[in-house]
């Protein structure tokens, strides 16, 4: 039996018919919608590659049921930017090099916007290093993805403070 | 993954009857079902959604002060609550050390209480595994216990229960709503999952079928808030789960314990309440004295990995300092962990 669900991708609403149950968000959306900026790293919900956030809130894709979040509202590595404006968080980890090797990042950047609008961390980099712990990073860029997640913290809310 | 039908339940009563045909399993978050789907531990024919159960999703507080959590809540909305943070500490430390933010957005307070033991070879359907595949054998047994439990283990199974957020409800006294065909009922949380004896496959109490609806707290359980504390000890800082941890919680009169509450993790195939330890500092001075005596009363009988022992012991002790020192007005940057979170180098 086939399953229709509807998803609202990055401000796109999307109408997808789905043979197999199986597919998970993580492979609906590169496999099947060829966004693949997000990426798979471990496919159990242990290195973070995959976060995406499902209305508003970040998750792991590979451990979400694609059909489960039938109605949700999507936002993918992709959805960040503005037109040729990067978003403060993609911004803020070229600046403060965020990264090495780069395969980990869209799920750091997506984990970070997700935390940031969680408000739990603040400015406190030892909350901000807790904050993402679910995020792995080979090559360990650790110090650097820090630095850029206090620096898109104080970039974001001196926009929120000018709104 | 095998071939599954999926069902997404609009209502309890078709949650029920859906749930109760053979082969079916309930599908909450996901984070742990769709984990073992995939690595062929579990092979469900069907799936039945229960997401978007009405009511599920939310908490209520009760006349008396209690609370009682719809099993569809999220762990991190019930960790960062303000009010329910402030009222159960131990168990917002205990939600906030467990997982990722990613994974406490998904996971549901139902599927953590429900979720299977993090024992490799249960996740390999390659190896024998009793608890997976009944009759097949243990092949834990022999190996390095370090990973597994010291009390209430058998022949037949150690593995141990891997939920933090379940020790804090152990020692909360929490009670679990089951709805079931027969209508609902309810039990202790301390006696939910089963001791493996010959039967490890039988995991909880609940019967094909039946549903968690909630997890009730009573108002009891918020005496504790100025002395309560979940430390838990793991092979890296965060995002791991226990090697072991402890729910302490003290309720202390004119300069004596009244009554205390102690839990473990990781230790045993089922959150671990200790009513000898409990007893043990009834009465007594909140003193060093009194907490190594409870952490050797805790123990008594654990066998399996000598070294694993006294790190229990030990850490018992220091849960209970750190609950008599106080609550931490904010649940620490690093919730759970025994370093205080001052080592900032950015
Ligand atoms: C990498 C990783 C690290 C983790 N680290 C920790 C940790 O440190 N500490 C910790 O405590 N946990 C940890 N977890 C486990 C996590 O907490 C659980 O996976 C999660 O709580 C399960 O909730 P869920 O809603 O996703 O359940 P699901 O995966 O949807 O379901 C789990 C099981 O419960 C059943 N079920 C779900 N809801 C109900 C219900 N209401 N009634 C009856 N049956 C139900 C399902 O059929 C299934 O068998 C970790 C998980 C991962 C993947
Ligand atoms: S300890 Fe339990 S879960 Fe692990 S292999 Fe033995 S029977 Fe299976
Ligand atoms: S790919 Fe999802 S957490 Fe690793
Ligand atoms: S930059 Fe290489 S894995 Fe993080």
């Amino acid at each position: 039996m086939s399953h229709t669900l509807t998803l609202t991708i990055n401000g796109t609403v999307q109408e997808v018919t789905l043979d197999d149950p199986r597919v998970t968000l993580l492979d609906l959306l590169r496999e099947r919608l060829y966004l693949t900026g997000t990426k798979k790293g471990c496919d159990r919900g242990q290195c973070g590659a995959c976060t995406v956030l499902a209305n508003g809130r970040r998750i792991n894709a590979c451990l979400a049921l694609a059909l489960s979040h039938d109605g949700a509202e999507i936002t993918t590595i992709e959805g960040l930017a503005r037109g040729d404006t990067l978003h403060p968080v993609q911004a803020a980890f070229i600046a403060h090099d965020g990264m090495q090797c780069g395969y980990c990042t869209p799920g750091q950047i997506m984990s970070a916007v997700g935390l940031i609008a969680e408000a739990q961390a603040g400015a406190d980099p030892e909350r901000i290093r807790e904050g993402m712990s679910g995020n792995i990073c080979r090559c360990a860029a650790y110090a650097g993805i820090t630095k850029a997640v206090l620096a898109a913290t104080e970039t974001l809310s001196q926009e929120a403070k000018r709104a | 993954m095998k071939p599954f039908d999926y069902i997404r339940a609009e209502s309890l009563d078709q949650a029920l009857a859906e749930g109760g045909k053979p082969g079916t399993a309930y599908l909450a978050g996901g984070t742990n079902l769709l984990d073992l789907m995939k690595t062929g531990a579990a092979r469900p024919e069907r799936l039945v959604d229960i997401t978007r159960l009405p009511g599920l999703d939310r908490w209520e507080w009760q006349d008396d002060g209690g609370l009682r959590i719809g099993a569809m809540v999220r762990n991190s909305d019930l960790a960062h609550d303000p009010d329910i943070a402030a009222t159960f500490p131990a168990m917002a430390e205990a939600l906030l050390s467990g997982a990722s933010g990613q994974l406490r957005n998904a996971a549901t307070t139902g599927g953590n209480v429900m979720q299977h033991t993090r024992c490799h070879f249960f996740a390999d359907p390659a190896s024998p595994c009793n608890r997976r595949a009944p009759g097949t054998g243990c092949a834990a047994q022999g190996g390095d216990r370090r990973g597994f439990a010291v009390l209430g283990g058998s022949d037949a199974c150690i593995a141990t229960h891997p939920s933090d957020l379940c020790v804090a409800l152990a020692a909360l006294d929490a009670v679990v709503e089951i709805a079931g065909p027969e209508g609902l009922r309810e039990t202790p949380l301390a006696d939910f999952h089963l001791l493996p004896g010959t039967r490890p496959e039988a995991h909880t109490q609940l019967a094909p079928g039946e549903l968690i609806v909630a997890i009730r707290l009573p108002a009891a359980a918020a005496g504790f808030r100025h002395h309560a504390r979940y430390l838990k000890l793991r092979d890296r800082t965060s995002f791991a789960f226990a090697l072991v941890s402890a729910a302490a919680m003290l309720r202390i009169e004119n300069g004596v314990i009244a009554e205390a509450r102690l839990a473990f993790g990781g230790i045993a195939p089922r959150p671990w309440r200790s009513p000898l330890a409990e007893a043990a500092l009834k009465g007594a001075r909140p003193d060093a004295e009194s907490f190594a005596l409870a952490a050797e009363a805790a123990l008594a009988g654990a066998a399996g990995h000598d070294a694993k022992i006294a790190l229990a012991k030990r850490l018992a002790a220091r849960a209970l300092t750190h609950a008599a020192q106080g609550t931490p007005e904010r649940v620490p940057a690093l919730p759970g962990s025994v370093h205080r979170g001052e080592t900032a180098h950015v």
